[in-house]
């Protein structure tokens, strides 16, 4: 090597960077510039002509401070005027110059243009190398068309030097991406493509990133790049570490090139050719052996090199996902590496493994190193090699260790690095809603994840956790509990007190029944907390009062003493103040009645994908999130809302939010879906009001509108009836032609329904009816979708609900009438409303009458309304049952039957289905702890008829035997029949 | 792609800087200084790449200076683990035992070096000798 002296030679410069580091002060650094710029301006400017040494050294100093940070405005023109020099050194300079500090909207394009091109016809490689050097630095459209045209053919030109080939190839690159208009491969393809065979390495290095980016944008042109990349690699890979001289790096024959090969075939499926595949299968097997053999160095140089293209041999794997037998040896190697004292290894391996756990072939693979991965979550030293380990336990989590996992997560968070806490928490609660088989448990790690990491628990974390309860009775006496007893805690986080709020406001009348969370200790509870919480908290809890004064009338004094204090009535934030005052109002003026529709439950929510994990994926970025990911979540999310047979329903209530006069707004989907709404949000429904505090994130103004207290203000057409007796049929006007008899499969349907009040009434090609209803009392509610699945308008569309013989007199139901026009794909609604006069056996009819197509469609169904669904429970003591089992002794009075399971004689179903029939359940009661015992009250306009049931199983037979007693002997044997097909 | 190369100094001073990818002057400053930060607070144990914004970045220390590539997701951190020594392996083979000074005095020739290795945010040349190549030139006509 020549002796280089500092500064090449250029005394001024080294005296310059020399001052310049001997500055003390960031101003004296500062000065020095200024009175440097202000000589170099002054020379440039002045009379003499400089030389090309010192317009060179001059440049010099300019680049030198603008690496300082200091913009240079000037010198741009000395630049240009060296590239016409035909000393190398000084061109060179006036390129880098160039290329550093010109931008590609420069007005000196032009010019620069000019130099370029009498340099690339200069037939001087060194000088086609600046030139072209230049052209990709700068990029500019100007210079793209100036030589777009011109660059491919100096590319694959046979008598073009290699080095001239090299940057011909990222110049070419680079205009193809900034002016892909411009750089029409068409005929030089073929050429570009076989630069993968040029004998030169450094060629094949340059020329593969330029087949890479044209084969992601054009993959079937460019497709027989993969044959030929697979024989370099195959020859790089077998070659001996001695053959490719120049580029062995430490042993390890041409890392770089190895990589951008295995890279490029990642563009690609697997090759169709099976000698291509077989070849290079056996390429990925050698790299993968050659992992296990002895170093050929220790260097840790050699290792890297080596295992640089082993990760990116495993990322090839990967992306095939057909080879089972490398996926696991793929796997079994990143084990090891999980152990490795390299920190770069372990980290690289971790991430590496996260992509392989999504592989069906290797996800048991990757599940055995479960352990590690915790440890390392646990010991290791850098956040970011734990955030690693985080991922992966992500990724591998499934139903086998999600408890596991999602324990070991939350304990980590108890110490996590801020930096990672939210997307932790994020990560434990899609886990454990994803997996959770059991909502109790689900329920805990949720409030534990509030305990630990209240700070990070985004709104949707607990959005969605309240979403789950209400749309899973079975979890909501538990949920209630379990928030009531966190609440204790003499600090909890205020994430904990939104949700007990919202809980016990719609569940606390779960756990009144102990005196210990007595309706005014809940109260009590929650507005101990209220004074520490902040102004949508509060609100939060001012419509759980509000829900509280319906659930327990008895809490109603105390409450509205609480709403009528001047802390509240007169609050100084405006909303809180109209709640208060609103709320005041309407439990003072408002009858039971009325409160009770107005707040009455939350009706469960229409399933959509987890927000939870919309927020993840933007968190992280699109594609951190696997489709399949995506796709487990929608499904299994689907069973955790109720299963599949209320996807249907609740799509249908999704698209009828807006007119539903329940406030059914979609807790999630709120902020994507809603139209944006400038206006502030009002007197919304208590769920709106949850999400008031979302802020100005636009609350839909269709839910707004939707709130209760318009409701009330204006009864509209659909809670009128509820309130009003109502007269005369209102059926719509009569169709022409005589409704169709009922379906033959009408009276199953009907079953379907006796122990739930939602999900899909029927289905054929053309039509989904979706229903929901709600009762209390002798009045019911009924919310017919009716869907249409195709896409043609169905015209003349119009429903008659009808009582056929001895029901008209038994049953008042009214209808409104619906559009006559259904256009494809939309879904309308029709509002119920029933009142039971007295019990009866038979089932309302509706007929649907609709043309699709020209074709008239006739079809009557019997509608769900059955007598059980007048219920109200009764709960009493042993005692009291017996007592009254004996008094109901009239043999009439009783029905009974033995019957033969017809579903699995599973405890929970039985208990879900009794309590879905409407009467209560009571534990302790019978002797037998096997049987089951209910009590109810069906509630007529005209009377009420005390219910008392045992049902009996016999697991061994597979038999049950069940026993109605009832104060009327018609609805004893009404409620057998209805009862005998559900079990 | 490669997106940046800088050489930085523990006192946080920028001894070279290449992009390429349009940056602005002012960013320029802010992006140096977070990434300086972001290499000093780590110590040896900890992993040589770091998620920083949307892309990644590779370093390595030499005494008190460190050599940092921003990198995209689509590249093999290992490789420009590997680059970034195989650059400063040329360094030394050229300057023949290189220093901070060395970089700082000799810029116009660490930038011909790094331009022969890296074009556009690609690997160009990994081979020293054909690295150093047009170096060699200009010296053998200097000399003669």
């Amino acid at each position: 090597m020549p002796a280089v002296s500092k500064g090449d030679g250029m005394r001024g410069l080294a005296v310059f960077i020399s001052d310049i580091r001997n500055c003390k002060s960031k101003e004296a650094e500062i000065k020095r510039i200024n009175k440097e710029l202000a000589n170099i301006r002054s020379k440039f400017k002045g009379d003499k002509a400089l030389d090309g040494y010192s317009k060179k050294k001059y440049v010099c100093k300019l680049l030198f401070i603008f690496l300082l940070g200091h913009d240079i405005d000037f010198g741009h023109m000395e630049a240009v005027n060296l590239l016409s020099s035909n000393k190398y050194t000084e061109k060179q300079i006036g390129y880098l110059f160039i290329s550093v500090l010109v931008n590609s909207n420069s007005e000196l394009i032009r010019l620069i243009n000019n130099a370029i091109k009498n340099d690339l016809s200069s037939r001087n490689p060194t000088f086609m190398c600046l030139a072209l050097h230049c052209i990709a630095n700068v990029g500019s459209r100007e210079m793209a068309e100036a030589f777009a045209s011109e660059i491919p053919r100096i590319l694959v030109a046979g008598d073009t030097m290699d080095s001239v080939k090299q940057s011909a190839a990222l110049c070419l690159l680079r205009l193809y991406k900034t002016s892909p208009d411009l750089v029409l491969m068409g005929e030089w393809t073929s050429r570009v493509v076989h630069l993968l065979n040029d004998q030169h390495m450094g060629v094949v290095t340059a020329a593969i990133s330029l087949i890479t980016c044209l084969s992601q944008k054009n993959p079937d042109e460019f497709k027989t790049c993969v044959s030929l990349a697979v024989s370099r690699l195959s020859r790089i890979v077998s070659s001996a570490s001695t053959d490719l001289q120049d580029y062995t790096y430490y042993f390890v024959p041409a890392p770089w090139l190895s990589c951008k090969l295995l890279r490029l075939l990642q563009c690609y499926p697997p090759p169709e050719d099976g000698a291509v595949k077989g070849r290079l299968v056996e390429c990925l097997e050698t790299i993968l052996n050659k992992a296990q053999e002895p170093p050929k160095s220790k260097k840790v140089q050699h290792s890297n090199a080596k295992n640089a293209i082993l990760f990116e041999a495993i990322s090839l794997i990967i992306h095939y996902d057909s080879e089972p037998n490398l996926l696991v040896r793929a796997c079994n190697q990143l084990g090891q590496f999980l152990q490795h004292r390299e920190t770069n290894l372990r980290y690289l391996a971790l991430e590496s493994m996260c992509t392989l756990a999504s592989s069906e072939f290797s996800h048991e693979a990757v599940k055995t190193h479960i352990e590690t991965v915790i440890n390392a979550l646990k010991t290791e030293r850098d956040v970011s090699v734990r955030q690693r380990a985080a991922d992966l336990l992500y990724a591998m989590c499934d139903r086998s260790n999600a408890k596991q996992i999602v324990a070991e997560m939350l304990s980590y968070l108890e110490t996590a690095d801020y930096s990672i806490r939210e997307e932790m928490v994020l990560k434990v609660a899609i886990l454990a809603e994803k997996y959770a088989v059991d909502y109790s448990w689900y329920v805990d790690t949720i409030l534990n994840l509030i305990r630990i990491a209240g700070d990070y628990v985004s709104e949707e974390v607990w959005y969605r956790v309240i979403q789950i309860v209400i749309n899973r009775d079975d979890v909501q006496g538990y949920a209630a509990k379990t928030v009531f007893e966190a609440l204790q805690a003499p600090a909890c986080h205020e994430n904990m007190v939104k949700v007990g709020g919202y809980i016990l406001g719609e569940f606390g009348n779960l756990i009144a029944g102990d005196p210990r969370s007595s309706p005014l200790v809940q109260f009590n509870l929650l507005h101990s907390k209220f004074h520490l919480c902040s102004v949508p908290t509060r609100a939060l809890l001012l419509s759980a009062y509000i829900k509280f004064i319906n659930l327990f009338p008895e809490t109603k004094a105390t409450i509205q003493e609480v709403l009528r204090c001047d802390s509240q009535i007169r609050n100084s934030d405006v909303e809180l103040q109209q709640r208060a005052v609103e709320y005041l109002k309407l439990s003072s003026i408002a009858s039971t009645d009325v409160l009770a529709t107005v707040l009455e439950e939350m009706p469960p929510f229409p399933e959509r994908e987890s927000s939870i994990l919309a927020k993840l994926k933007k968190k992280k970025g699109p594609g951190a999130v696997s489709v399949t990911e995506l796709e487990d979540g929608k499904r299994e999310g689907g069973e955790l809302n109720g299963g599949s047979d209320r996807g249907p329903d609740a799509a249908a209530m999704a698209a009828s939010n807006a007119s539903t006069p329940s406030p059914s707004a979609d807790l999630l989907g709120i902020r994507s879906t809603a139209p944006v709404n400038t206006a502030p949000p009002s007197t919304g429904s208590l769920l709106v009001d949850v999400f008031s505090e979302a802020g100005p994130a636009a609350p839909s103004a269709a839910v707004n509108d939707d709130g209760f207290l318009r409701d009330l203000e204006q009864p509209t057409e659909t809670s009128d009836p509820l309130l009003v007796e109502g007269s005369g049929d209102s059926d719509s006007a009569p169709p022409s032609e005589d409704p169709a008899p009922p379906l033959s499969e009408a009276d199953e349907l009907l079953e379907k329904f006796v122990c739930k009040n939602n999900g899909v009434l029927f289905e054929n090609q053309l039509l989904q009816i979706g229903i929901k209803s709600e009762y209390r009392q002798n009045l019911g509610r009924m919310y017919l979708f009716y869907g249409n699945k195709t896409s043609v308008q169905f015209a003349s569309f119009s429903t008659t609900v009808s009582c056929p013989g001895e029901l008209q007199s038994e049953l008042n139901v009214q209808s409104k009438p619906v559009e006559p026009l259904v256009e494809g794909g939309a879904q309308i609604q029709q509002v119920l409303n029933i009142e039971c006069l007295t019990d009866f056996s038979d089932a309302p009819l509706l007929n649907i009458k609709f043309r699709y197509g020209g074709a008239l469609q006739n079809l009557t169904l019997k509608l769900p309304v059955t007598i059980n669904k007048f219920f109200q429970p009764t709960e009493m003591a042993s005692q009291d049952f017996f007592q009254r089992w004996k008094q109901l002794s009239q043999p009439q009075q009783e029905a009974q039957k033995i019957f033969k399971a017809n579903h699995g004689m599973d405890t929970e179903v039985i208990k879900a289905k009794l309590l879905g029939l409407g009467m209560a359940l009571l534990d302790n009661v019978d002797p037998n702890p096997e049987n089951y015992v209910c009590a109810g009250v069906i509630q007529t306009k005209g009377q009420q008829v005390g219910c008392l049931l045992r049902l009996e199983p016999n697991a061994q037979a597979q038999m049950y035997r069940l026993t109605l007693r009832c104060s009327k002997d018609s609805v004893s044997r009404r409620l057998c029949e209805l009862l005998a097909q559900q079990f | 792609m490669i997106k940046f190369v800088l050489m930085v100094n523990q006192q946080g001073q920028t001894r070279l800087s290449r992009y390429y990818e349009p940056v602005e002057l002012s960013r320029r400053a802010a992006l140096e200084a977070a990434v300086v930060r972001c290499c000093l607070s780590r110590n040896k144990e900890q992993c040589s790449f770091v998620e920083y914004k949307d892309f990644r970045l590779v370093y390595r220390q030499y005494a008190a200076l460190y050599v940092v590539m921003g990198v995209t997701h689509s590249e093999n951190e290992l490789s420009i683990y590997e680059l970034i020594q195989n650059f400063v392996e040329v360094l030394d083979k050229y300057f023949s035992r290189v220093s901070e000074l060395d970089i700082m005095f000799n810029l116009d020739s660490v930038h011909i070096i790094l331009d022969e290795m890296i074009q556009n945010g690609h690997v160009v040349e990994t081979n020293k000798s054909r690295v150093l190549a047009p170096l060699t030139a200009i010296n053998k006509m200097v000399d003669g």
